[in-house]
């Protein structure tokens, strides 16, 4: 496969999942606003912005709403649900001989549902009602993309894109979040803080799965057990990595070249670190240090993966 | 609906009408398409336009319109109504396209080598060295099975005698042909039974003997040759088109930035590592194909393509340099080229060109500017053109300047009362002038699809028919 259109099919599931999770995390924000105090609503959107690595430009004004327009419809601002469907889409345009037709009418039909002339007036009449819609159009191309594409390399480089794109995002909220997180009393919540463990789950979707694993006992260890090291659960950190690292397997599986060891030892690594470590062992070190750690070596996966597989050294792949 | 009301704004005049005979009849290949038209109620008639519309828009095709930011993607227009070809006016015109195509292969072969036609002052020196894209790279270079150009998009108009003329021939990235067999696609779909009772010959095929053309001018001991289709990239006007060939033949789109070329041979990036290119299906033109030859300001191009095809590791089609020979001066000689190398006398004929470096024809052409169509020989797609009768006394004004000026930059023809096509508005018929573009393909052998794209000026009495100027198209169906 063309070493650019991996990486264009690489950008747009990235950037798909990227306005999946702005998207999920607003929501959860709103609702947790509606219960908020002028200074916990400020500290609320302030941990919003740097989960979604928004360094700048979106400072709380304390108009909720305006807030959210922003985040959603602004094109100036990164992460922003508009600037993410706008990238994917655009990397998908340059593959259109890649993709199916289905994938694109998909992609393309979202696209169109954020620049309609009636995009503001639904949000405005109801953001949450707006906000589902457009997961549901992420879903439906994730569905699609399953379904119609064959499962080959091109598709694997979607999955790789993806699940790093999850893990990163994962990784980040935890950090961000995991100093009011062991604040907590272990049981025992006051009515807030159950809100606001409720709302972690709920930023990667896991509540409901939560539940079905412990109950709705809510408790900080578990929950950082469950959304670090369950392996079934797909927005779980380990099963992101045991995902990337089947991607890039199956990726390399029909290659002549040889294979990319230092791209294959971090991700074999950070898939063993997930795989054999007990949250108590994290819990007891430094959590904080261990979450940075992730994200470091998720970058130096996507770094390493872009060296290897887009932007190799034209006088190295000469030399096979 | 009735005939009366199918009629209702369908005027006859001195233009060859497709459909209707001079005094009000209707040609007999056209009654069954009229009785199903008459007999689908109004209704009927607005819900299939409607679906064959939705079947455009779901399947993205479009064309890039320049110079606008924002919604620069434009669904291509089109006409609901075929545009129907008897057998024996197909079979003539496919026997002058292939004497047509091979004869000026011979020319550019010629002209790149001995320069036989040159010494037999056939065609004159001056003409051929004072071309824009005669390429001096070229010369002295044995082409690939000697095929200068494996895709042609030559255009035909209908005089008011019914006879076909070629008004060009397109012989360097001619496009159009993604909207030939969509438009099928989409007929078909809308019209299934009257498709059926017509017994239209098929075009389907037209991918895969495009690939077989590409693949027979592989280079040698390349038996699996990697072919590629190079396009200029996302923001061309054809974009869609080059996607939907590279899906349709099920080869890899490329972009300049995705070759490298290394001692004389070209390779693409991919995530294995380098691949070698065997065959480029090259829809970027000339000037942009190798910055170290051509305009070394191009980055749509391959640093080094050119000599790695003039070591023969790579064929490159169509050639370079192919524009000589569709020069819209060169246009005038074609006849001659024809009776040159073939000693046949030309199938199809030409539309009457004046050339305003001859001084006669010039003064003619000068003199009588309110009639004729004057055409910049180097432009295309409609540009750079004066329409005489509608044109201003300023802008003849500013022609017959220009044209003094230089030359050999211009042409002039008569004003043509090309043919014209019933085509479908609301529930009426109304008649529309209309061309066609057959597309040949030339490996190891001449092959054209039965049909082609119908290009319709949709404007009521324009005569302008591309797409870059509000031109629309139909499917054309010949029939068995």
């Amino acid at each position: 496969m063309l070493s650019r259109v991996a990486d264009s099919l690489y950008w747009m599931s990235r950037y798909l999942e990227r306005a999946e999770n702005t998207v999920r995390q607003l929501d959860v924000t709103m609702s947790l606003l509606l219960d908020s105090t002028g200074t916990t609503a400020e500290v609320r959107w302030d941990r919003l912005v740097k989960s979604l690595g928004i360094r700048e430009g979106l400072g709380w004004s304390g108009d909720p709403e305006a807030m959210a327009r922003r985040l959603v419809f602004d094109p100036n601002v990164s992460s922003s649900v508009t600037t993410c469907v706008n990238a994917a889409r655009e990397n998908a345009r340059q593959v259109r001989e890649e993709i199916s037709t289905e994938q694109w009418q998909r992609l393309n039909r979202l696209y169109h549902q954020m620049h309609s002339p009636q995009a503001l007036a639904q949000f405005r009449n109801s953001i949450n009602d707006f906000l589902a819609s457009i997961v549901d159009g992420i879903h439906l191309f994730k569905g699609v993309s399953d379904t119609t594409m064959i499962h080959g390399e091109g598709w694997q480089f979607i999955r790789l894109g993806r699940h790093l794109e999850r893990a990163y995002a994962t990784a980040t909220l935890i950090e961000i979040y995991q100093e009011s997180l062991l604040s907590l009393p272990d049981r025992e919540h006051s009515g807030y803080q159950y809100l606001e463990l409720v709302g972690l789950l709920r930023s990667c979707t896991s509540f409901e799965a939560y539940c079905q694993v412990y109950t709705a006992d809510l408790s900080t260890d578990r929950i950082l057990e469950f959304l670090l090291l369950n392996q079934d659960f797909p927005h779980a950190l380990r099963y992101a990595i045991d995902s990337i690292r089947s991607a890039l397997e199956a990726i390399q599986r029909n290659g002549g070249r040889r294979p990319p060891e230092e791209l294959n030892s971090t991700v074999g690594r950070l898939q063993s670190m997930l795989r054999y470590t007990t949250i108590t062992e994290i819990l007891e070190g430094n959590p904080g240090a261990f979450l940075h750690t992730i994200r470091e070596q998720c970058k130096a996966i996507h770094d390493l993966s872009y060296r290897y597989y887009v932007q190799y050294s034209i006088q190295s792949a000469l030399a096979v | 609906m009735e005939l009366e009301q199918l009629f209702r704004d369908y005027p006859l005049d001195s233009a060859f009408d497709e459909m209707r005979t001079p005094n009000g009849g209707i040609r007999p290949h056209y009654q069954a398409l009229l009785e199903t038209l008459a007999s689908l109620p109004h209704e009927e008639l607005l819900r299939r336009k409607q679906s064959a519309d939705l079947a455009f828009l779901t399947q993205g095709i479009t064309f890039t319109v320049y110079g606008r930011e924002e919604g620069t993607e434009r669904i291509f227009p089109y006409d609901l109504l075929p545009r129907l070809i008897a057998a024996k006016e197909w079979e003539r015109i496919e026997r002058g396209l292939t004497q047509r195509i091979t004869a000026l292969n011979a020319f550019l072969k010629d002209v790149y080598g001995e320069g036989k036609i040159l010494k037999d002052k056939v065609v004159p020196r001056a003409i051929v060295y004072s071309c824009k894209h005669y390429r001096r790279q070229m010369c002295g270079l044995e082409v690939p099975r000697n095929v200068y150009m494996a895709v042609v998009g030559s255009d035909l108009l209908r005089l008011n005698t019914g006879e076909y003329v070629v008004l060009e021939d397109n012989l360097r990235v001619p496009s159009g042909v993604s909207y030939m067999l969509t438009n099928r696609r989409v007929m078909k779909r809308t019209f299934p039974q009257l498709f059926n009772s017509y017994g239209v010959r098929p075009i389907e095929h037209y991918p895969q003997l495009l690939l077989n053309t590409l693949r027979s001018l592989a280079p040698e001991g390349r038996p699996e040759p990697n072919i590629v289709l190079l396009t200029p990239g996302v923001f061309n006007s054809a974009y869609f088109e080059h996607t939907y060939l590279a899906r349709q033949m099920g080869i890899d789109l490329v972009e300049g930035r995705d070759l490298v070329t290394h001692a004389n041979i070209v390779y693409m990036r991919t995530t294995d590592g380098l691949k070698r290119v065997d065959v480029i299906y090259r829809r970027v033109d000339d000037d942009f194909s190798d910055p170290l030859i051509f305009r070394a300001d191009s980055t749509l191009g391959c640093a080094g393509l050119f000599n790695a095809y003039r070591a023969g590791n790579v064929t490159v089609t169509n050639a370079f340099g192919t524009g000589l020979a569709d020069d819209k001066a060169m246009y005038a000689y074609v006849p001659r080229i024809i009776k040159y190398y073939l000693d046949e006398e030309p199938i199809l004929n030409n539309v009457q060109t004046y050339l305003m470096t001859e001084e006669n024809e010039r003064n003619y052409a000068l003199e009588n500017l309110d009639k004729l169509v004057v055409k910049a020989v180097g432009e295309s797609g409609g540009y750079g053109m004066l329409i005489g009768p509608q044109s201003t006394k300023k802008q003849q004004e500013e022609f017959r300047r220009a044209i003094l000026d230089n030359p050999r930059n211009y042409i002039a023809q008569p004003t043509l009362d090309f043919s014209r096509a019933p085509c479908l508005f609301g529930g009426h018929l109304e008649p529309r002038h209309v061309d066609l573009r057959p597309y040949i393909l030339f490996g190891d052998k001449v092959s054209i699809v039965p049909g082609g794209l119908t290009r319709v000026a949709m404007e009521k009495g324009s005569l302008v028919v591309n797409s870059s100027q509000g031109g629309g198209s139909k499917d054309t169906w010949v029939l068995e």
